[in-house]
């Protein structure tokens, strides 16, 4: 009896160690790929050329085009999706009865579930051509499409995320806003919102991050060139998407175009990785606030 | 034409008529006519959160500028009570109410009444002290600012006039910029009294505002109901006996969702009429 106890801790304790093992070694493999770029590259190029042209004749190795079309396609999806999923969180918690809360909240969380490659067909011939009605002179790969659809995938993050935060402000400090005549607006935005401030900040971080490791749409809908530009009407290419374009192509292993995408892994995962630490900061710095 | 004449005249002379009615009501009852009318009366109430029938055929009525406690043993309906005046009951699903409320001979649950213009004049201060975390100002300033206030000088003075009512400016007159969690519990709740009395309502309800604090802070809260008296009206849900006979003009005592007595406190602590009552206040139950 006591030995099949032991069996099964020790089954559990490899579950565990598996999944730990995994990401070190998924660490690993990235860093070291990585030193070895950086042996051929020097690190200044890397972070500092405007140029990311590695599978050309003449190569250039700046990663910022690829970060800034990230970083613009994060922003847009980030200026959809927080407006919506804030008023979102809003109604259900402070304006919605239980009834209608329980049945929309689960429906939202369907939107995470959608796979992304069906948001990504659907920003490609839905949203872009629909678009091009409105802006002339857009591209057919843009920014912008690939943008609002992953908003529209983030809305849920947001949403249900704020919606916990605001649902656990105090009901004491809504009372109070009320008993001085505020209206259910006044009560949400003035003191609800700021009171969950921590929440909805984590929501956001968590959104982005999501929205930065995003891959099937841009891959789709964003196009594939590296390009130094804020203007969200021109096909880009993303991190994700130069990762995925590199991968599927038939670049000799071991060569360094082929370690390119190592080094511009590790810069997404140093990205996400610091997003989730601020999160994490945010929400055990704020847990205790009322309590 | 002559037809709307006729209806008009019959108008006044229904006017005229009912006018002279109460006159005669008044002399009739011996009432004085210069006596001031009542705040708050309520007649027929009955409230139920869903089955549960929590109050039963309550009547009211309450003079402007007197304190009134309402007392009686956990879950006997009084803050329920309490909470009808400003209609914080509304924001429980499956509240209802039946009967007249009125204030000011207004009745408070009439369509044309908009609730957060009834809470404006119906202030409240809760068992818990919440303040917002916000500066002890910006807590004192949200009232005004939610009524559309934007003028800086007027919201400042009216803060500072809020918190020397509430007896708090001298302790505080430093610090107004710092977050109002940072108070002590007796300074926190005499910031939600302030917080409550800057957009001047004429009703304060305190739902047992002293329950959470020490025998100091206690005590300054009650000199400050009684110095309140003079401008509000002023209805306090309490289990401290003393402080009910303390603070209090008129005693109502509550069981079980009934209101079992209701008069002058002096009449309600030495020589009361009900048996439940007197058993309430000697301490023999509840």
């Amino acid at each position: 009896m006591n030995r099949k106890e032991q069996i099964i801790e020790a089954l559990l304790f490899l579950c565990g160690a598996i999944s730990v093992l995994t990401t070190l070694g998924i660490i690993a493999v990235l860093f070291f790929q990585t030193i070895e770029f950086f042996s051929e590259v020097s690190l200044k190029d890397f972070l500092t050329d405007t140029q990311w042209t590695p599978l050309f004749a003449i190569k250039h190795f700046g990663i910022l085009p690829l970060v800034t079309g990230t970083l613009l396609i994060t922003l847009i999806a980030i200026i959809i999706a927080l407006p919506i999923g804030l008023s979102i969180a809003i109604y259900l918690s402070e304006y919605s009865s239980k009834g209608v809360r329980k049945i929309v909240k689960p429906l939202l969380e369907i939107l995470a579930t959608v796979p992304t490659v069906v948001y990504g067909y659907f920003a490609l011939t839905v949203v872009t051509p629909f678009l091009q009605l409105i802006i002339p002179g857009l591209s057919g790969f843009n920014a912008l499409s690939p943008g609002i659809v992953m908003g529209i995938m983030i809305v849920p993050f947001i949403s249900s995320l704020s919606e916990d935060a605001l649902y656990a402000v105090p009901s004491s400090l809504k009372e109070a806003a009320y008993a001085l005549g505020s209206t259910r607006l006044q009560t949400s935005l003035k003191v609800a919102v700021p009171a969950a401030s921590s929440g909805i900040m984590v929501s956001v971080i968590l959104a982005v991050s999501r929205a930065i490791g995003e891959t099937m749409i841009v891959a789709i809908a964003a196009g594939q060139q590296p390009r130094l530009t804020f203007d969200p009407r021109v096909p880009i290419e993303t991190i994700t998407t130069y990762i995925v374009q590199v991968s599927s192509g038939d670049v000799p292993n071991g060569s360094l175009e082929y370690r390119t995408i190592f080094a511009a892994g590790l810069t997404l995962f140093v990205i996400t990785f610091i997003l989730n630490n601020i999160s994490f900061y945010i929400k055990k710095k704020y847990r205790e606030q009322y309590e | 034409m002559s037809n709307i004449k006729k209806t008009s005249t019959k108008r006044q002379s229904e006017i005229v008529s009912a006018e002279s009615t109460t006159a005669i009501n008044e002399k009739l009852l011996g009432k004085n006519p210069s006596k001031p009318m009542k705040k708050i009366e309520i007649k027929n109430v009955h409230c139920w959160y869903g089955d549960f029938h929590v109050l039963r055929d309550i009547e009211m009525a309450v003079d402007p500028n007197t304190v009134t406690a309402l007392i009686g043993p956990s879950g006997c309906g009084k803050t329920t009570f309490l909470r009808i005046f400003n209609r914080m009951n509304d924001l429980i699903e499956g509240f209802r109410l039946e009967g007249e409320v009125m204030i000011d001979k207004k009745d408070i649950f009439s369509r044309e009444l908009r609730v957060n213009e009834l809470r404006k004049k119906v202030g409240m201060v809760f068992q818990k002290p919440n303040p917002f975390p916000k500066s002890i100002f910006e807590n004192v300033a949200y009232g005004l600012r939610v009524n559309g206030i934007t003028n800086k000088k007027i919201i400042a003075e009216t803060v500072e006039h809020s918190l020397k009512q509430s007896a708090l400016w001298g302790e505080v007159k430093d610090k107004l910029h710092k977050n109002a969690l940072g108070l002590s519990g007796g300074q926190q709740q005499r910031l939600c009294i302030a917080r409550a009395i800057a957009i001047e309502p004429s009703i304060i309800l305190m739902d047992e505002p002293t329950s959470a604090l020490d025998p100091i802070s206690n005590s300054k809260i009650e000199e400050l109901i009684y110095d309140l008296k003079q401008k509000y009206t002023i209805l306090i849900v309490t289990h401290n006996m003393q402080q009910a006979a303390r603070v209090s003009d008129r005693t109502a005592f509550f069981y079980l969702g009934d209101l079992v007595e209701f008069d002058e406190t002096k009449t309600i602590f030495t020589n009361p009429k009900n048996e439940k009552t007197q058993n309430y206040i000697t301490g023999r139950f509840g």
